[in-house]
């Protein structure tokens, strides 16, 4: 949970107290509902932490408008980037408020109407930001029944609700709509205690399937993404770029590129930019820089030294775990095992790369951003600018597509720095090299595993390093009476270490952690004669895990047998965003060229109460799909702080004929609602690997499996 | 050099005085404000940009203004017929064929492309033909889908 982690850091530095701001001056009447942040974070409080709750009571996490027209509007912070939070969020205030889920409308992610938000990650959208969503929703039900009991002069215990119209339980013909309560009204509400959310047999629009909402949209070219927005008199801004991040600016020559009709050449420090009406043309300018740079040290770090260049320099360990004592464990041992797992640098690399369009509006600075982070960027913005955060707007429109990269926002700053030198419209759009070049990858990452296995085949020590990717996903899951957990470097990142940016990639760490376990346990497996299903029933006692094995295993119809088989079929289990996720995988290796072929996949997943099965099958799929680059292909090429992937030529990202048979199954449960955007991506690696040993004998150890590494492990054996 | 490049665009004959080695993907999304048709990748890999000359789906990234003078360029805001969206746009509505959106009216105008070219064509031709269009979310199988179902309702004449 290291978002959780930033949050609480984060809301030390900045109480999110963006104060009262004046809504009513120009949103209009209406009522409106107030729920404040704390009221989330104790459903955060797992682990008994206050996550600074101090800092936020002030504020607000969400509110609800009921609009004088009887329109239901929901303001929250979080963001669409095609994980479907546009169309679950109306599910749960249609449900709450007993509205036609077609009514509600979003606003998402504006800093100047929307409450405070940490940003959106870690599947936290419907996860932690429900509850609050559905408690403001409630709260407004809760508003509207008292001012129609007024109207109506019936006590509260005597009304019913449907679809935005309050009526008498036993006349329905007695009735007053919400529009008509919000008429002519300026109502304010702030939440003080949790009320009372419905209870799962009465839910009628949540857990039922809702297609996404902006496909009319998306289809017919009308979305707007940050590159599409249009301003009078808007530049594009071509920025030079180093070769290396470990370079720095000596000089630059601009006068070639000031020869270009109508290019605007703009140099502040080490920013140099060429702007121009036309973007090639500023393409062009840009091309005619002529710069010096100077790489003082460039890391001694490359794509054939890197796992040993980040053992050598690797920080401190931290046990978070020890249970039991690993001697007395490997003393109980029939056979140990101990093996090393490499995962390495991997690539956001969304379709669209990172864009802001800056203008000033008044003394106002509005930036349109593809971002995860708008109220961070915001700060950033400010902070870069020596503006007061009250005079900085980011307006997020669609992202096309995140994963985790887009919560980084430096295009943002770059175009409200050029925006205020030059008082203009400008739109900073990176080209494909540059999202490479800035791109803060997925880091590479070693996990080392000691564990070992009795004559019964139960587990009996488990000793557990990794490096650089942080424990998101690293817990053992089974019931093993000996382990100790050591992480080194905190997170996803290692400051000073990776020789360029690296952050929080969809499952930030558990994609890496999943390939670790999961492969170890196999291992076991195999060497225990048992079959790799029953041999995981066996060690495991949670009973999520449990069923989403067993569930699995009954889609694939799962025939046991001891691996190898000659098959090609694999499993792995996995958690995530406090969802269980199991996977079954068929996959054909071709011997003379390495190449793996994934013919089948069935996932079952567990999540709690799925809000929106259709969004949450299709983040299924989309996860299983986007697994399989990582696991078999992805390959960020470097040496030091020179990135040398720059576009898709080299950097293979799945393509149609990748694409598998793909069998999905939620398992329903009346829960607490989980995450649903990056569970079903985490077990991608281990899956195939465990499969192309069960094709071929062949472990795999390595992420990405391309086909020369799976060449190497099929001569060894 | 600056010349009159004249061409029809979404059924409307159009013209731009422009430097024939401009990029029409830059064209159509600065001078025409289309922006519909995407950046994705700039070299012709990814397909964000697809657009139709003369019904062929092309990479308007990989195009000069001098091939298009003289030529029909259809984008993804010339495909629906009014309110009427194309069979292909349909079937992406009703497969949920998306996430983000940001690759789909490539893949929409590369389908259409297609369907010109094989009015009928099996699941492995729509996987061939839609191999050098990418997209990150991973919608790729309920693609497949809408093209086929888009296919028969084309054939089919509904």
């Amino acid at each position: 949970m290291d978002e959780l982690k930033d949050y609480k850091e984060y809301l030390k530095t900045h109480v999110p107290g963006v104060k009262r701001r004046d809504f009513f001056k120009w949103m209009g009447g209406g009522i409106y509902v107030f729920f404040s942040v704390g009221k989330a974070l104790d459903l955060l409080a797992a682990d008994g932490d206050q996550y600074g709750r101090g800092g936020v009571s002030d504020d607000f996490n969400a509110f609800v408008r009921i609009k004088e027209d009887g329109k239901i509007t929901c303001f929250v912070g979080k963001i669409d980037m095609g994980q479907g939070a546009i169309t679950s969020f109306p599910q749960m205030v249609a449900d709450e408020l007993d509205v036609a889920y077609e009514k509600v409308e979003m606003v998402l992610g504006d800093t100047d109407l929307c409450p405070w938000d940490m940003g959106t990650f870690g599947s936290m959208s419907v996860r932690i930001l429900g509850p609050t969503l559905r408690a403001a929703a409630a709260e407004a039900r809760a508003v509207l029944l008292e001012l129609g009991s007024e109207k109506l002069g019936i006590p509260v215990d005597q009304l019913s609700v449907k679809d935005g119209v309050i009526f008498i339980k036993n006349n329905s013909k007695k009735k007053v709509t919400y529009q008509e309560l919000a008429k002519g009204k300026k109502i304010e509400r702030h939440m003080e205690q949790k009320p009372a959310l419905k209870d799962y047999s009465e839910l009628k629009v949540m857990g039922t399937p809702k297609f996404h909402q902006d496909a009319l949209d998306k289809v017919t070219g009308k979305a707007l993404y940050s590159g599409d927005i249009r301003m009078p008199g808007m530049v594009y801004a071509r920025i030079l770029r180093p070769p290396s991040h470990a370079a720095s600016l000596v000089s630059v020559d601009t006068s070639e590129a000031e020869k270009v009709e109508g290019v605007q050449v703009v140099r502040d420090g080490d920013l140099v930019a060429a702007l121009h009406e036309d973007s090639e043309m500023a393409g062009k300018a840009r091309s005619l820089f002529k710069a010096k740079f100077s790489i003082e040290e460039e890391k001694d770090i490359r794509n054939d030294n890197m796992f040993n260049y980040l053992l050598k320099n690797a920080p401190d360990g931290n046990s978070n775990i020890n249970e039991g004592d690993l001697s007395t464990g490997k003393g109980q041992s029939f056979v140990v095992f101990e093996n090393e797992y490499h995962d390495g640098y991997v690539a956001h690399s969304p379709m669209e790369p990172h864009t802001a369009l800056a203008y000033m509006e008044g003394d106002k600075m509005i930036v349109r951003a593809g971002t995860q982070t708008p109220f961070p960027a915001k700060s950033n913005i400010a902070r870069a600018l020596g503006m007061e955060e009250e005079k900085v707007r980011v307006q997020p429109p669609f992202l096309g597509g995140g994963f985790g990269g887009k919560s980084a926002h430096q295009q943002a700053i770059e175009a409200a720095l050029l925006a205020k030198l030059t008082k203009k419209p400008v739109m900073v759009d990176w080209n494909r090299k540059e999202e490479f070049f800035f791109d803060e990858f997925r880091p590479a990452a070693i996990v080392k595993v000691n564990s070992g296995i009795d004559s019964n085949g139960k587990i009996t020590f488990w000793d557990y390093h990794v490096y650089y990717a942080g424990d998101r996903g690293a817990e053992t899951m089974y019931d093993v009476p000996h382990q100790k957990r050591t992480v080194y470097g905190r997170g996803w990142t290692a400051p000073g270490i990776h020789p360029f940016g690296t952050g929080a990639w969809r499952a930030p760490g558990n994609s890496t952690n999943v390939f670790a376990r999961e492969v170890q346990v196999d291992i076991m497996a195999a060497k225990a004669g048992i079959d790799p299903v029953e041999f995981r029933l066996k060690n495991l006692t949670d009973k999520r895990a449990i069923d989403v094995l067993e569930a699995v295993a009954e889609m694939a119809d799962w025939k046991p047998a001891k691996s190898p088989r000659g098959r090609g079929f694999g499993v792995a289990i996995g958690s995530d965003a406090g969802t269980y996720v199991a996977h079954i995988i068929q996959v054909e290796v071709n011997k003379q060229t390495g190449e793996v072929k994934v013919l089948k996949i069935w996932c079952a997943q567990e999540m709690g109460f799925c809000v929106n099965p259709q969004g949450s099958t299709i983040q299924m799929e989309g996860c299983i799909n986007m697994g399989l680059g990582y696991a078999l292909k992805e390959i960020v090429e470097f040496d030091g702080g020179k990135v040398k992937t720059s576009n898709f030529d080299t950097y293979e990202i799945p393509r149609f004929s990748w694409i598998p048979e793909i069998h999905t199954k939620i398992l329903q449960r009346n829960e607490p609602p989980q995450g649903g955007g990056e569970p079903a991506i985490i077990c991608m690696g281990a899956v195939i690997s465990n499969a192309i040993y069960d094709a071929t004998k062949a472990r795999l150890f390595e992420m990405a499996m391309t086909p020369e590494r799976v060449l190497k492990a099929l001569k060894k054996d | 050099m600056k010349e009159k490049i004249e061409f029809e665009l979404n059924g409307k004959k159009v013209n731009v005085e422009l430097d024939k080695s401009q990029t029409l993907l830059w064209v159509l999304r600065t001078y025409f404000n289309l922006t519909g048709t995407k950046y994705g990748c700039g070299e012709g890999y990814c397909g964000a940009c697809t657009v139709l000359i003369n019904n062929e789906a092309v990479r308007s990234c990989a195009t000069k203004m001098g091939e298009v003078a003289g030529k029909s360029v259809v984008t993804i805001e010339g495909l629906a017929k009014g309110d009427v969206l194309h069979p292909v746009q349909k079937a992406f509505v009703e497969h949920d064929a998306l996430q983000c959106g940001y690759c789909t009216p490539g893949m929409i105008m590369n389908a259409v492309g297609l369907l010109n070219q094989n009015p009928n064509p099996s699941r492995e031709d729509i996987i061939w033909g839609m191999e050098d269009n990418l997209c990150r979310c991973g919608a790729h199988n309920r693609i497949i889908d809408a093209i086929q179902t888009a296919a028969g309702e084309i054939n089919g004449g509904k």
